[in-house]
C-alpha cells in the first residue's frame, strides 16, 4: 500500500502540488498570508511536499531529522499551527481522492488506503506538534526568567539610599521577590533610606498594600527606613476607600520628593556646583 | 440590554485578566480615571477572593443601561467553601488568610451597590455596581 501511495504521489507531483496550493490559499486567513509571500507560500509547499514523499524512501532517522528542519522552518515563518495540521489532512485528502479517481485501488482496498495514509500522516503530525509547543514552550520560559530579572530591582543612587522602581501588576511571587531583594539589597549597599516606586503599579489593592506593609515593616527590622513614592491620585483615593492604614509608612506623591526627603534625613542636600554652602552640615554630592 | 463577559479564574493571572476586562469596559463606558481605579480594585479584590479561597470561578462584567443612566455590573461567582459569617466578613480587619481583611467592606465602598449571597458548602455570589455620576 505504501508503494502505491508513493508512486501515486511521485507521478503526480505538480498536479497535487498545484492543486494543493490552491486549497490552501482557500483556507489561509490574511494573517497567514500577511506574514508570508506568494513565492515562500508556493516554495515552502513544494518543499513539504517533497520532504512527504521521501518519508518512505529515507531511513527513518533521516527523515525524523528533515522533518524537525521542517518543523522549525514554518515554526519561524509564523504559521498558524492550525494551518499547519489542516494542510496535512487537506494533503492526504487530495492524495486519497486523486487515486480513488484514477481507480488505481478496488473498493474493498479503501479502507486499508485510508489506513495507510492515516498511519504515514500522524507521525508528521504529531512532530509538527511537538516541535510547535517546545518553541512555544522555550519561548514561555525565557520570558519568565527575563520577567524575573527584572521584577524587582533595587538601585543603590546615594550613599545610604536606594531606590526599588515597581512596574506592571505585583503577584504573590513578585511580592516574595520584592521583600527578599529589598532586605538583602539594604544589606548589601548599607542603606538607611530605600524608595519604593509605584508609579508604574496599575492597581493597589488590599494584596499589594499588605505586602507593602510587610516590606515596610521588614526593611525596618534591618534597620533602614522605607518611603512609598509614586502615588497617583486615583490610587491615592482606592486606598482611602478600600480603609487600608499606610500610617506606618512615609509616602510621597513623586520619586522627586522623595528623594529629596531621603536626602534630608541622611543631612545631605544638592547644590548648584560653584554655590558655597554655609551650612556645615551639608557637603556637595 | 446587557452585555456580559466573563473571566474564569483559575490562576493568578487571570485576576490580571480580569481586571484588564473590567478597566476595558469601564474606559467604554466613559468612566472617570478615579472610577476606573475603583472598578479595576474592586475586580481586583473579588478575583482574588476566589482565587484564595475558592481556587476557582468566574468574574463577569456587564454593561448596565437603568433608564438612561449608564453603568457597569461585576459579578463574581465560585461554588467554594463560601462564606459562614457574612456580617464578620463584612467587618474591617477580619480576615481568615492572614491578610487585611480590607477586601470586603473595600469593595463595598469602592461601589455604589453592593449584594452578596452565599452559603456554606456552596458557594458564594457577589454582584456590585457602579454607575456613572
Amino acid at each position: 500500500m505504501n508503494s502505491l501511495i508513493i508512486n501515486y504521489i511521485d507521478n503526480h507531483k505538480e498536479h497535487i502540488l498545484n492543486l494543493w496550493v490552491e486549497k490552501m490559499k482557500e483556507k489561509a486567513d490574511d494573517r497567514v498570508l500577511r506574514v508570508v509571500s506568494n513565492q515562500v507560500f508556493v516554495g515552502t509547499s513544494r518543499e513539504f511536499v517533497e520532504m512527504v514523499t521521501s518519508n518512505l524512501n529515507d531511513e527513518n532517522e533521516e527523515y525524523s531529522e528533515r522533518l524537525r528542519d521542517f518543523a522549525e522552518k514554518v515554526v519561524k515563518l509564523g504559521w498558524p499551527i492550525s494551518f499547519v495540521t489542516e494542510g496535512i489532512q487537506v494533503f492526504s485528502t487530495i492524495v486519497y481522492d486523486g487515486i480513488k479517481d484514477e481507480k488505481l485501488i478496488n473498493e474493498e482496498d479503501e479502507m486499508k488506503l485510508f489506513y495507510g495514509l492515516h498511519k504515514w500522516t500522524n507521525p508528521m503530525t504529531n512532530e509538527i506538534v511537538n516541535v510547535y509547543s517546545t518553541t512555544w514552550e522555550r519561548t514561555v520560559s525565557l520570558q519568565k526568567i527575563a520577567l524575573q530579572e527584572l521584577s524587582a530591582p533595587l538601585i543603590p543612587v546615594f550613599d545610604g539610599i536606594s531606590v526599588m522602581p515597581l512596574i506592571g501588576a505585583i503577584d504573590t511571587e513578585r511580592a516574595k521577590q520584592i521583600m527578599e531583594n529589598l532586605l538583602n539589597g539594604v544589606v548589601k549597599h548599607r542603606s538607611e533610606v530605600v524608595l519604593i516606586d509605584i508609579t508604574g503599579v496599575p492597581v493597589v489593592d488590599t494584596m499589594v498594600a499588605h505586602h507593602i506593609i510587610q516590606a515596610a515593616d521588614a526593611v525596618r527590622l534591618v534597620g533602614a527606613q522605607c518611603m512609598l513614592v509614586g502615588i497617583r491620585p486615583e490610587i491615592a483615593q482606592t486606598i482611602v476607600s478600600l480603609g487600608i492604614n499606610l500610617n506606618q509608612v512615609t509616602t510621597k506623591n513623586t520619586l522627586k520628593k522623595g528623594m529629596e526627603a531621603a536626602l534630608e534625613i541622611m543631612k545631605k542636600k544638592m547644590i548648584q556646583v560653584g554655590e558655597i554652602s554655609e551650612d556645615s552640615n551639608s557637603k556637595i554630592i | 440590554m446587557d452585555i456580559q463577559s466573563c473571566v474564569n479564574i483559575q490562576t493568578e493571572w487571570d485576576i490580571v485578566a480580569a481586571r484588564q476586562l473590567g478597566r476595558n469596559v469601564a474606559k467604554e463606558l466613559g468612566f472617570g480615571v478615579v472610577d476606573q481605579a475603583r472598578i479595576t480594585t474592586a475586580i481586583s479584590e473579588l478575583a482574588r477572593n476566589i482565587f484564595i479561597y475558592a481556587h476557582k470561578g468566574r468574574v463577569c462584567i456587564e454593561k448596565m443601561n437603568d433608564k438612561g443612566h449608564a453603568g457597569l455590573r461585576i459579578i463574581a461567582i465560585d461554588s467554594g467553601p463560601g462564606i459562614n459569617d457574612i456580617r464578620l466578613a463584612m467587618e474591617d480587619g477580619y480576615s481568615t488568610s492572614g491578610g487585611l481583611g480590607a477586601g470586603l467592606p473595600g469593595v463595598k465602598r469602592l461601589m455604589d451597590e453592593f449584594q452578596i449571597v452565599s452559603s456554606p458548602g456552596k458557594g458564594t455570589e457577589i454582584t456590585a455596581i457602579k454607575w456613572i455620576r
